[in-house]
């Protein structure tokens, strides 16, 4: 089964790769090639918001007592983790467009700005989940960090909108609902979308297993310990 | 009027021990001031620049030190296990949040009033728009001090609190900086209009802090 989501991710991602490289024209107002980062600046962006989406929506299902299990405390950190290494490469890939598109790798642009600052309010959510607490304390101080950390999160997508910044504004989900690109543009940049959420989903299943498997360990491992303790005590006693 | 009473209580103990150790006083502020200094080493104390730059160097240096008074705020909570003192005092856990950030709110004033004497002279700054000044500074203070307080017992009893409250703490306040910065440097502009819309920021800001902190203490104060 996981084969088979792992399969058509890669088979959507390769797809993608082939729209986004060789189906798509260039744009002159966007750095010729260079707007074809487009079809992995967006999608990555878009998993950054969905990735700290599930960690919110997790951590508010561990806070909410009739809910609670630690399944959600490990979803919402897979998810973060996700979350953070999507939201580097989307600072990463628009640095790299930025270049051409606007002449500098960074500009103090509130979308930026904010971009940069979700970055680190995840990388201390992330530093916070490792500080070794119990699976109880840490679930209940990561779920709240977590949802002090997602009121960056919209801040950051209305920011184009709130303030008159050199990020453009949305493409799709603009004032208007006005999609402003087209034909093979706009498909591409759909299926991009799609495999990328795909590629996400696969990942956090990954990370949420290992995550399980880690937690299973440590109890596992104590349990081997008692036995142990317990067989010598009784391969002592036997011979008396 | 318990729950203010209450908070009172926890801001006179952590103020009281501040006035008796003098960590505040000997330490923190102290820290401040080098940090001026410091500013004025790397702008290699080019007077226009400095002067400029005062509003900006001001509060990030004012954020340094939130990080110390918050370390602090705890680390007295930490000795002799005050921490499950305060537990079981029976205490509501948003009057405490409030006494504790109220306590770390103080400490920040009185800094910040030396650093500010510090700038004016260092910085060959002169004063204007005081009443934008105030209004800014109260808010963003609040803000400061309550977000500190929050992320100060979120990491309160961990092993590696001292380096991950910096983490934590610094881009959470973020707007405060930013907006505290914009209106000192509209109001010494002597344009105190434009510093109004970023004052509002801050108070917005102050008012999602202290309700957070208020709501989520008492959870995170149990069973650390």
């Amino acid at each position: 089964m996981k084969r088979l989501f792992l399969a058509t991710t890669v088979v959507a991602l390769g797809v993608t790769a082939v729209f986004a490289l060789w189906v798509t024209p260039p744009r002159a107002e966007q750095g010729f090639d260079a707007v074809r980062l487009l079809y992995l600046h967006v999608p990555t962006a878009w998993i950054a918001y969905l990735a700290f989406g599930i960690t919110a929506l997790a951590s508010l299902l561990w806070l909410v007592p009739r809910t609670r299990d630690t399944a959600w405390d490990l979803l919402a950190g897979a998810s973060a983790e996700v979350g953070v290494v999507f939201t580097a490469l989307t600072l990463l890939l628009g640095s790299l467009w930025g270049r051409p598109a606007w002449g500098t790798w960074w500009e103090w642009d509130a979308r930026l700005t904010t971009t940069a600052i979700l970055f680190f309010l995840y990388l201390g959510y992330l530093a916070l989940r490792r500080t070794g607490a119990t699976s109880d304390e840490r679930g209940k101080r990561s779920a709240i960090a977590a949802l002090i950390a997602f009121a960056d999160v919209p801040v950051n997508y209305l920011s184009v909108t709130w303030w008159q910044t050199l990020h453009q504004q949305g493409t799709v989900f603009n004032k208007n609902l006005n999609v402003q690109i087209d034909g093979s543009m706009a498909f591409t940049l759909i299926l991009a979308v799609v495999a990328f959420t795909l590629l996400y989903g696969y990942l956090v299943l990954e990370r949420f297993q290992l995550a399980q498997l880690e937690e299973g360990r440590e109890a596992r491992e104590l349990e081997l310990a008692i036995a142990e303790r317990l067989r010598t005590e009784h391969s002592e006693v036997v011979p008396a | 009027m318990t729950f203010l009473r209450d908070a009172l209580l926890v801001a006179g103990k952590d103020l009281r021990i501040e006035r008796r150790s003098r960590v505040a006083l000997q330490q923190i502020v102290p820290f401040g001031g080098i940090v001026v200094m410091l500013f004025a080493f790397a702008l290699d104390s080019d007077r226009t620049l400095l002067r400029q730059a005062a509003p900006g160097l001001f509060w990030a240096a004012v954020l340094l030190a939130v990080l110390l008074a918050v370390g602090r705020s705890f680390s007295i909570e930490e000795a002799n296990r005050a921490r499950d003192g305060l537990r079981l005092s029976g205490l509501d856990g948003g009057s405490i949040f409030l006494g504790k950030a109220a306590a770390v709110a103080v400490e920040l004033f009185l800094l910040e009033v030396i650093v500010g004497a510090a700038v004016v002279v260092l910085y060959d700054v002169s004063i204007r728009g005081v009443v934008v000044l105030l209004c800014a500074a109260v808010a963003a203070t609040l803000g400061l001090a309550a977000t500190g307080t929050v992320y100060g017992v979120l990491a309160g009893g961990l092993r590696a609190r001292e380096t991950l409250v910096p983490l934590l703490v610094l881009p959470a306040v973020m707007p405060v900086m930013l907006g505290a910065t914009r209106s000192f440097q509209a109001a010494l502009d002597g344009t105190p209009g434009d510093a109004w819309p970023w004052v509002q920021l801050l108070i917005a800001f102050a008012v999602l802090a202290v309700t957070a902190g208020t709501v989520a203490f008492g959870p995170l104060l149990e069973e650390a």
